[in-house]
């Protein structure tokens, strides 16, 4: 296997329940040391690509490797090198965290230390209570753990830090950029737009079993180069250009959609102060990674209708 | 061998998990001696016959409540315990580790037929201080650990395939006991044959495992005549199990 081949290939992967068509023909390249979001409504078919990919569900066509291994013929030899985060998992409630560690740690080939993994998510305070004892972002952060102490090549993720704290999610954050800066690849699936903007270097936008968009979250959906928004608020009686009039919002602001932001705002910074008007908070907003989701995924959810 | 050395690593946590469960730490060992208890002061002070013989129920008793030990560690035990791993997915996520499905199963398999063993010898000793059994010394105790050893690998696989068929960890132990607690009713485990059994009861003691795996331990205790048929029958059961286990087992939450 040459250095620049994917981690991750699929191409024109579909499976089916019962006749319902779940996933309908998707492609997919992630490369190594590349952090990958798969963003998606619920039932888009997230979950059944990644467990196809994680060898827990049989595909009814295409192809699919990881590493090069075809996952549902040679899971075993792909699994020493792949950790998963499940939606939902257990771990034994009656061992403690170290315990629970250790034990994972012992399945793999080239294992990573206990301890350090423990320190890694940030449980060492709790590494000698007993799973039964820890808090929900407790559990999911040993999740993590349990993921990363066969030193996997590829994390799965899937909605990792549903449930924590702001200022756990930007540990678990962390981490995962940590691992990334070790050349490992992430493959992760999220529903928090900010967790795509902050960790991903290219997202993929999932709906109704098809990719719908894929790119850096910086460029998805050609966000760079959509329309933006010019929103201001003049004093009362006084009537902005006709041509930056736009409309009015239920606060009495401005909201002018301009393709061509700098000299609209030039033409409006210079008539208020030709006029001496106060333009009361101004700003100028590009649509957000989260209005370019709801904007394609609704599209798809009308196609599908 | 990596796949020996990763079950015996794995028991060590089976057991230590096992003991620090209370629930199933209780059952298993206290409910036997329980019965054990309660059946000799309820019947122990009446004699029935077995073939020719003359027997105290006291000492029928050790024998049957070995039995009924041994079948709780092995086949309720694997069977509730497997259905709440599932449950709670630990299953799945064993499942997505480089750890053999054989490696952990077998760590399961292997741990249930030690405490199976250690709870046979437990009721044994107890027996035998207590009611006067007598302990099988030269060659029936040698096809008494034959019968042991057999009987708990059989209830085992028969747990495992049980455990297919359980949706989910409220159920474990309901479906569980549905099953078990019948049979071993109607293979004299808790009340002893007499001459006026009906014969549906009989046919039904021949055809299930229970009654040869009771067999095989009475013929330890009681000196009746050993007969390698019952362990046969038990063994096919349990290969039977087995074969059930590999085509239905499951480790998703969801049946997929």
């Amino acid at each position: 296997m040459s250095d620049n081949s994917p981690a991750v290939r699929v191409r024109g992967l579909v499976k089916s329940y019962g006749g319902v068509q779940a996933v309908r023909g998707i492609d997919l390249d992630i490369h190594p040391g590349e952090i990958f979001a798969l963003l998606g409504p619920n039932g888009a078919g997230k979950t059944t690509t990644v467990e196809i990919l994680e060898g827990y569900r049989r595909r009814d066509g295409g192809e699919v490797t990881v590493f090069g291994f075809d996952p549902g013929r040679e899971r075993a030899k792909m699994l020493p090198r792949v950790g998963i985060v499940l939606q939902q998992t257990g771990v034994d409630r009656y061992l403690t965290v170290t315990e629970t560690a250790t034990m994972y740690a012992s399945y793999y080939p080239k294992p990573r230390s206990p301890a350090e993994v423990v320190d890694l998510v940030g449980l060492t305070e709790k590494r000698n209570s007993r799973v039964t004892t820890l808090s929900g972002g407790q559990l999911r952060r040993l999740d993590m753990a349990v993921a990363l102490v066969g030193d996997p090549d590829l994390l799965f993720l899937d909605e990792p830090t549903t449930g924590f704290d702001p200022s756990a999610r930007r540990d678990a954050w962390e981490v995962v950029k940590n691992l990334a800066s070790l050349g490992k690849t992430v493959l992760l699936t999220t529903h928090y737009m900010d967790e795509a903007q902050y960790l991903a270097d290219r997202v993929a936008v999932i709906a109704a079993g098809r990719i719908v968009a894929e790119g850096t979250p910086d460029t998805l959906g050609n966000r760079d180069h959509a329309r933006a928004h010019i929103r201001y608020r003049v004093p009362d009686g006084t009537r902005p250009p006709d041509e930056l009039a736009g409309t009015a919002d239920a606060s009495g602001f401005t909201v002018v959609t301009s393709a061509d932001p700098v000299r609209d705002l030039h033409r409006l910074t210079g008539w208020a102060l030709d006029n001496e008007v106060e333009l009361d908070g101004l700003e100028v907003t590009r649509p957000s990674l989260e209005d370019v989701y709801l904007s394609l995924t609704e599209d798809a959810q009308e196609v599908k209708a | 061998m990596n796949a020996l050395r990763l079950t015996g690593i794995q028991i060590r946590y089976v057991n230590k998990a096992f003991w620090r469960n209370p629930a199933s730490a209780f059952f298993t060992f206290v409910f036997p001696l329980m019965f054990l208890v309660i059946f000799t002061s309820l019947l122990g002070h009446f004699t029935i016959h077995v073939g020719s013989k003359t027997i105290n129920t006291s000492t029928y008793y050790v024998a049957s409540m070995s039995t009924f030990a041994a079948i709780s560690a092995c086949f309720n035990n694997l069977a509730i315990g497997i259905a709440f791993q599932r449950e709670e997915g630990v299953l799945k996520r064993v499942n997505g580790t480089p750890l053999p499905a054989a490696a952990y199963l077998g760590a399961r398999v292997l741990h249930a037929v030690l405490i199976s063993v250690v709870l046979v010898a437990i009721t044994a000793v107890f027996g035998h201080l207590t009611y006067q059994a007598t302990l099988p010394t030269g060659l029936p105790l040698l096809q008494f650990i034959v019968m042991v050893l057999v009987g708990s690998a059989a209830f085992c696989a028969l747990g495992l395939a049980l455990s297919g068929a359980i949706p989910n960890a409220d159920a474990a132990a309901p479906v569980v006991n549905a099953v078990a607690l019948p049979v071993e009713f109607l293979s004299g485990i808790f009340i002893a044959f007499g001459n006026d059994t009906p014969s549906w009861i009989l046919w039904i003691a021949r055809v299930f495992p229970v009654r040869h795996f009771a067999l095989g331990m009475q013929s330890a205790f009681l000196g009746t005549p050993f007969s390698w048929t019952d362990v046969l029958i038990v063994a096919a059961w349990g290969i039977g199990g087995m074969l059930l286990a590999v085509r239905y087992f499951h480790w998703d939450p969801r049946k997929s």
